[in-house]
């Protein structure tokens, strides 16, 4: 029986690729429905619902209804005053954004000292044999460096330590320091999109994979940007999570922002983002920052459903910012995230969260080098304030810093 | 920076052939492209340096099979040494012996808990068990929400007497410990057998958080407490599962987000470094995508080697026997291959799933990602609308299919006349080779496959004639020795020739395009 299944398995499976051979042709553009957006366990979109419109692809202005929330932000204070005390009656005033860092500087040290603290005490050591090289080694591949720009370093760090001959531990430190910032390259552009642009506002589309901390980043992301004295439009284009929208409204409405976002659950999300930027451009606002639904990489009929909402975004007002999310614990993996959401809806910026815990977010080095996507901003606790404008200075001072 | 392991170790030892034993050397040259290996697919330092020294150690002085490159024998020995630790112990989810049965799920945020909990309860429930699930995430806001609506699709009950918060700006209130032990009499009164407890995600250096899920633990006393880690994690693996085991203590772990591409080199990790068993993998959104974990499978991903047995044993689960035995028949009688036939398989391939998904489990798969990527699902339904719209005579006897007739199905099928004309051209391709291949004469070169032949690939195809017809009677003997044993270890048996390492070891997808590939795979057999 094994047999006969394992040779049908094969014929069915040769057949399969006599299937994708068929597709050397040119692919149809992906028209009509996203099937998958939803499981075949969940509940059926609500009547009304944006998932089985294929127009929408195409011409969602043309589209009379069904109507987003388009009217008016979401407002849900009269259900958080009943149960919650901190929230105050007035807007909330976020910190601005350049002392930040600053404040946070603490959390960073936490969290990377020991790295920073290690690899100078190995290289402050009498003599550096190969041990203490392999030691250096690991301590880099630990904070999720990578191979390749590891090994790079490493031979740099070997070469200058070679040559320069000196064990002076102030000398080591701006060694270090130096071949360190080269890493996280300080001439990169780290300035976000916020500004007004031809009579548009910029629109920043944040995406990543589930579990990232996509609205949250959303969230706080508004928050620095009205500190900024910006006006800011939130789009809940992530209809697929439970409650997402209403997460993102609450948000925004702690610092009076308006959020739009659907009725319907499951809607589909570039008509969402549609709407978003459309009020946005109506309301005079500065940015449009538009939340997408997490979604991991591999997954093409998601990846096709992040272009499209980029793709419609675009009939109204150019695209200017593109933020991924990663997640600071996140491996190697972290770079085919990052070029795959690259060549689907080009990333301009990295958004690195969690950086608060044990993790060092290592692998935004590879993605900064390979792709030329610089991190942005740096996520560095579970506070509203406390995502903060990424400078490689700072970090790597932070990282060396006794 | 994609290649795969066994590209880079086929490179490594293609000067190297004839050599009686494993010299230091070898093992040397071989060790340094796997601990890469391990490394670039996030297991962590201190584990890949211990499990490099425990495969020198056992590789040394091994004699050197007649089927294997030293490389490839190496690769084989870190195959079963990763088989061995990731699956010391897999295990069922132990019961309680009287009364209620309770599993915990702790993690880290956005691990995937709340989503697991949901799939959990839906996997207990199929087995005939009356699970009912606890909402003890009192801190992230819609925690409640989202376990209520996984409930709810799993049709499985859910204790949630505290709502929970709804925004970041609400204090958590409720006590989650008092939640768990009401969960606990909740199921008491009502007869549920197992309650699953949903705790609020935290980070490995949260102490507050870190405690009360220790406290949640020592009040319900749990059954099973379960790791929820996500498969992309990277070095900070080891330090969260220390982390967690220290503070919580967990019994078993479970791998989320196993259908993204990360390697999940994770799973060694906390495995090494906890020696707890990783007893479920999660591989997708829905509630049914989750599965009992498979050491030897995922000891390919992390090496990088594919996954067929996974694809072999979907195959067992869909596909209707009486339809398989007779397709085989028709195989081995070496008769016509009719277009029906090709409806019927394809219709089968369905049943199981996403094809791109099956496809993307074939050994060599990583290398061809791009087109699978590419590759649109909804042609299927194309293909089969355009042999639906062939009369039955037309299907046994695609030959009689001239211009009109070809006209005709495209007009009754939507499509373009030139993709009925491409269609049938494959499908004739497609016939000869089956007829050869049935014939034992080997593959035809397939169309489009125009890559030369280097010395290793020629080499390659050689030894991986898993059907035994090769010339070389010694060879194909050693090397139908070294399945057997891998057949006997993997305990998965009679799959022996997907599982096939060895053979896989020879993979070279990153040349060759994707009827190539399939083609290779076919050798295999």
């Amino acid at each position: 029986m094994e047999l006969v299944l394992i040779i049908s398995l094969v014929l069915a499976l040769l057949l399969g690729a006599v299937l994708v051979g068929l597709l050397d042709r040119p692919v149809a553009p992906p028209r009509g429905t996203y099937t998958e957006l939803r499981d075949d366990d969940d509940p059926a979109p609500a009547p009304g619902g944006l998932v089985a419109d294929p127009a929408s692809a195409d011409a969602p202005s043309s589209r009379p209804a069904p109507r987003h929330a388009a009217e008016a932000p979401v407002v849900q204070e009269e259900v958080q005053e009943a149960e919650v005390v901190e929230t105050a009656p007035q807007l909330d005033r976020p910190e601005a954004a350049g002392t930040r860092l600053q404040r946070l500087r603490a959390r960073l040290l936490k969290s990377n000292n020991v790295f920073g603290q290690g690899l100078l005490a190995l290289l402050s050591r009498d003599r550096i044999d190969d041990d203490v090289w392999d030691e250096i080694e690991e301590n880099l591949l630990m904070a999720d460096l990578g191979t390749e720009p590891t090994m790079e370093l490493v031979d740099r760090l070997k070469a200058r330590v070679t040559v320069d001959g000196t064990r002076d531990p102030d000398a080591l430190r701006a060694l270090l320091r130096e071949e360190l910032l080269a890493m996280v390259d300080p001439s990169m552009d780290r300035r976000l999109a916020a500004t007004r642009k031809d009579g548009k506002p910029a629109v920043t589309l944040v995406v990543g994979v589930n579990g990232v901390g996509k609205t949250t980043t959303v969230g706080k992301l508004a928050r620095v940007l009205v500190a900024e004295d910006r006006e800011v439009v939130l789009g809940a284009a992530d209809t697929f999570r439970a409650a997402a929208a209403e997460q993102l409204a609450t948000w925004g409405s702690r610092v009076g922002v308006v959020t739009v976002r659907s009725e319907t659950e499951g809607a589909d999300p570039a008509s969402v983002a549609f709407e978003a930027v459309k009020t946005g451009i109506e309301e005079e606002a500065d940015v449009v920052l538009v939340d997408t639904a997490g979604r991991l990489q591999n997954k093409a009929n998601l990846m096709d459903e992040l272009g499209k909402i980029k793709r419609v975004i675009e009939k109204q007002a150019p695209v200017e910012e593109v933020l991924l999310v990663l997640d600071a614990t996140t491996g190697q993996n972290g770079l085919t995230q990052a070029k795959v959401f690259a060549e689907v809806v080009d990333v301009t910026g990295i958004v690195l969260t969690k950086l608060d815990g044990t993790a060092k977010g290592g692998i935004v080095v590879a993605i900064q080098r390979q792709l030329g996507v610089p991190v942005k901003l740096i996520g560095l606790g579970e506070g509203a304030d406390d995502l903060a404008p990424f400078s490689a200075e700072g970090f790597v001072d932070a990282l060396l810093a006794e | 920076m994609f290649t795969s392991l066994s590209d880079r170790l086929t490179a490594t030892f293609r000067s190297l052939k004839g050599k009686g034993r494993l010299t230091e050397a070898d093992i040397d040259a071989t060790a340094r492209e796997i601990r890469r290996a391990l490394l670039d697919a996030d297991v962590a330092v201190p584990v890949v340096r211990q499990f490099i020294a425990r495969i020198k150690e056992r590789a040394l002085g091994e004699e050197v099979s007649q089927a294997l490159n030293p490389g490839q024998q190496v690769v084989k020995i870190v195959n079963e040494e990763l088989v061995e630790i990731l699956g010391g112990e897999t295990r069922r989810i132990q019961h309680a012996k009287t009364g209620t049965t309770v599993i915990m799920l702790v993690g880290l945020q956005g691990a995937g808990k709340t989503t697991l909990a949901g799939k959990l309860a839906r996997l207990l429930k199929s087995q005939g068990h009356t699970p009912l699930l606890v909402a003890c995430d009192l801190q992230r806001p819609n925690a409640v929400k989202q376990l209520q609506v996984g409930g709810e699709r799993a049709g499985v009950p859910v204790f949630a007497p505290h709502p929970g918060v709804s925004s970041e700006f609400e204090a958590a209130t409720g006590d989650p410990v008092e939640v768990a032990q009401a969960g606990i009499r909740e199921a008491n009164t009502k007869y549920h057998d197992v309650v699953i407890i949903d705790t609020a995600g935290r980070l490995g250096v949260d102490h507050e958080l870190m405690q009360q899920a220790a406290d949640i633990r020592a009040a319900v006393q749990p059954d099973e407490v379960l790791f929820v880690i996500d498969a992309m994690i990277g070095q900070d693996a080891v330090a969260t599962a220390q982390a967690f085991n220290e503070g919580v203590g967990f019994t078993g772990v479970v791998l989320t987000k196993l259908d993204g591409d990360a390697r999940g080199g994770a799973a060694l990790s906390v495995r090494h470094v906890t020696g707890k068993p990783i007893m479920f993998a999660s591989t997708g959104e829905g509630l049914k995508d989750f599965e009992v974990f498979h050491p030897d499978r995922m000891a390919s991903r992390i090496l990088d080697m594919g996954d067929v047995l996974s694809l072999i044993e979907q195959a067992e689960q869909s596909w209707d026997r009486a339809d398989a035995e007779k397709m085989a028949r028709k195989f081995a009688d070496q008769e016509d291959f009719t277009l029906d036939d090709f409806l019927q398989q394809m219709q089968q391939l369905k049943k199981m799933g996403s094809l791109k998904k099956m496809l993307m489990m074939m050994p060599g798969a990583q290398g061809m990602r791009q087109q699978l990527e590419q590759f649109d699902e909804s042609s299927i339904g194309r293909v089969e609308a355009i042999i639906h719209s062939m009369t039955p005579h037309e299907r046994v006897a695609p030959k009689i299919i001239n211009g009109s007739r070809r006209a005709r199905i495209a007009r009754g099928s939507g499509v373009q006349v030139t993709e009925v004309n491409q269609l049938l051209e494959r499908f004739a391709e497609a016939q000869k080779m089956m007829k050869k291949l049935a014939a034992g004469g080997g593959m035809p070169g397939m169309p489009g496959m125009g890559h030369g032949g280097t010395p290793r690939k020629a080499k390659g195809k050689n030894a991986k004639k898993g059907k035994v017809k090769s010339g070389n009677p010694a060879k194909a003997a050693a090397e139908r020795q070294a399945l057997e044993e891998r057949r006997s270890r993997a305990g998965g048996g009679v799959f022996g020739p997907g599982g096939g390492l060895p053979d896989m070891a020879d993979f070279d997808p990153s040349q060759l395009d994707l009827p190539a590939g399939f083609e290779k795979y076919l050798k295999d057999r």
